[in-house]
């Protein structure tokens, strides 16, 4: 019933803990308290009752048969609370401790805030917690991999330059001999828009680069890819606690669409790139507005539908479930374009419940499956309520517009063999638009 | 002990009432100092819209998620809060001494009404110990503070209703003003805090829901 009981061996948070004293643990909480945090770590400290209403809230908590220890409350007793209450007179151990809490045990998809009657954000305070393991150099070595991946190369991926643009070409070559006049135009200048992905796409999903490419030829976009560092819009600096690299990689985003003088950015199906634009990255440069609008996917095929620029050879017969992916849904209220999506592509939908701002997350956003294999079977055993949740639809296809959520969907229905399929909403268009004979 | 009583419930009460009024005062206002200085880019989405639809909604009861999924713990807390505020303004003797210092007359429950609210209000405090107690993710989070507000909040209601039983003779009117200080003193430092910030904490994050999140957060 806490932390120290199921421990998990990471080589990042190994040697992060090596190299710290209480001292300096101490000394960094001091500079965390007193030159980052402010008024909402302080007022939701000061104000929680300990109710614990929010422990339902949390698929961990849930899907471990009311273990308080995954509780939400129950992860800031074990965390910040501690700290707080010791002013960071804690041990090398306790840092190891909330490392894996804030990092592997919960996923910042806010559902939890649904559940207070105070408002007390907890993905903060994590996030908060995730700060400070950042500047003491407790990092899982997976996700600082990926983080240093960004600082070195402005992508998660250690995609090298060469090689986006290498894959580029390469799905331009291969989409022609399906689409004859297709192109992926690269760097043009004062195109309607550019199209940024994350790295993953070009690295293992290159097949999804190729259906845009399919869909906007087939829409007659006047759109753009960028050869240059900036093209990778995904952040999990945001999610490591390196908030600096995540306010420089946001910055190279947008102005990678000033350099192209594009009126707009549109942003591939992925949920916590947009988190990082609308709500993370943005704060942290100071920015209210976007320097140049941005809209998610989502936002974008609905306004191809809307405008009628897709047209079906057919609509999908085969019923469907939506998982709504809390960085654009719970974050950003796009659970209605998406079911206006979904709905132009299938004729048979199965809401799945809790849905909409209430749905359960995947388990592996916030960054917890970039934390990689060691703590696969953290998230996936604890999200069991994501498992029935999927069950109880009794569909085999879940649309879910996100590829965290796709990650760790698939995990779930591996494991707790479901026999369902996974779809972007790209996926569908591309399968069910009408195509060249 | 009479002179005793007159001192609590003149001097001894003006100080903490004045005591609370400055302390909840200045703690509001260095909250909210502090988040100008370094919670800009949040302070920037505060919106009277958003926050009194945040505020409107979680006051209903069973409307929002964490009271659907919480049903008994939303009836007592509804119950408790109101029955408590209801007691606070309206028993006869808290308007005699408000008609007393400042003339202020207004109508007050009949005495059966006030023992009966009291014995609720005691019911809820009852509940919440019995909660804390039982329930696996309460008792792994509770701390000593969580038993001091606890203590606090039930000292006047048990202490009133012993007194209007006749029980405890003079002292225990005494005891019921004294602890009913000690409550009123220890709200900006205890649990009990959230009386001051619940209001703003609500606010801003409902401004988060609807300005940013564009979506409800009930």
């Amino acid at each position: 019933m806490s932390i120290r009981d199921r421990k998990i061996e990471d080589e990042g948070l190994i040697h992060g803990v090596s190299k710290l004293t209480t001292d300096k643990i101490q000394q960094t909480f001091r500079a965390l308290i007193d030159n980052e945090t402010g008024a909402k770590l302080k007022a939701f400290s000061e104000s929680c009752v300990r109710c614990g209403m929010c422990a339902e809230a949390c698929h961990f908590f849930v899907s471990h048969d009311g273990d308080p220890s995954y509780a939400p409350v129950g992860k800031v007793a074990q965390t910040m609370s501690m700290l707080l209450s010791n002013s960071g007179k804690v041990t090398p151990e306790d840092i190891y401790g909330m490392a894996q809490v804030a990092y592997t045990e919960c996923n910042l998809c806010r559902r939890c805030i649904h559940y207070c009657p105070i408002g007390i954000d907890i993905a903060y305070i994590m996030t908060t917690i995730r700060r400070f393991c950042h500047k003491l150099g407790v990092t899982p070595q997976y996700i600082q991999d990926t983080a240093h991946s960004h600082s070195a190369t402005m992508n998660q991926m250690w995609v090298k330059d060469d090689e986006w643009i290498d894959s580029l070409f390469w799905q331009e070559d291969e989409a022609r001999e399906e689409f004859p006049g297709l192109r992926i135009p690269m760097d043009k200048e004062g195109a309607d828009f550019y199209y940024s992905v994350i790295a993953p796409e070009p690295k293992f999903r290159t097949q999804l680069i190729y259906q845009a490419a399919a869909i906007m030829d087939h829409a007659g976009v006047d759109w753009t890819m960028p050869s240059l560092p900036g093209w990778d819009n995904s952040d999990m600096c945001m999610y490591s606690g390196d908030f600096e690299m995540m306010g420089r990689l946001k910055r190279q985003h947008f102005e990678l669409a000033q350099k192209l003088k594009v009126s707009r950015i549109v942003m591939g199906e992925c949920g916590h790139a947009f988190r990082s634009i609308y709500d993370n990255g943005n704060r942290w440069l100071g920015w209210k507005n976007y320097p140049v609008p941005v809209i998610h996917s989502i936002e974008f095929f609905a306004e191809l539908f809307e405008q009628g620029r897709i047209k079906l050879d057919h609509k999908l017969q085969e019923p469907v479930t939506i998982h709504d992916p809390c960085n654009i849904i719970r974050g950003y209220g796009l659970m209605d374009k998406l079911r206006y999506v979904v709905h132009q592509l299938c004729d048979n939908v199965v809401e799945m419940y809790p849905n909409r701002e209430h749905n359960f997350c995947c388990s592996a956003g916030g960054g917890v499956i970039n934390c990689g294999p060691p703590f696969k079977k953290t998230r996936v055993e604890g999200n069991l309520a994501k498992a029935k949740q999927l069950e109880a639809t009794g569909v085999k296809v879940c649309i879910a517009p996100c590829h965290n959520c796709h990650g760790g969907l698939e995990d779930i229905i591996h494991h707790y063999e479901l026999g369902m399929e996974l779809k972007f909403l790209g996926d569908l268009i591309y399968e069910l638009m009408e195509k060249p004979e | 002990m009479n002179s005793l009583y007159n001192f609590a419930v003149g001097p001894l009460a003006w100080a903490a009432f004045i005591f609370l009024a400055v302390t909840a005062v200045w703690r509001l206002w260095s909250m909210s100092s502090l988040a100008k200085k370094k919670d800009a880019s949040s302070v920037a989405y505060m919106s009277w819209r958003f926050s009194l639809r945040s505020i409107f909604n979680w006051l209903v009861p069973y409307k929002s998620l964490g009271w659907k999924a919480n049903p008994v713990l939303t009836a007592v807390t509804f119950v408790f809060h109101f029955s408590f505020v209801i007691l606070a303004i309206f028993v006869t003797p808290h308007q005699i001494l408000l008609e007393n210092a400042f003339g202020i007359t207004y109508p007050t429950l009949s005495p059966e009404a006030a023992e009966i609210l009291t014995i609720i209000v005691i019911a809820c405090c009852c509940y919440f110990f019995y909660r804390r107690v039982t329930n696996p993710t309460v008792r792994f989070v509770t701390r000593a503070n969580d038993w001091w507000s606890l203590g606090l909040v039930a000292a006047p209601f048990v202490t009133a209703l012993l007194g209007s039983w006749g029980i405890g003779g003079e002292l225990m009117p005494l005891l019921h003003v004294l602890s009913a200080e000690a409550l009123i003193v220890a709200i900006p430092f205890t649990r009990l805090a959230h009386v001051i910030f619940a209001l703003f904490t609500r606010a801003y994050i409902g401004s988060e829901f609807g300005g940013v999140r564009h979506c409800k957060d009930w």
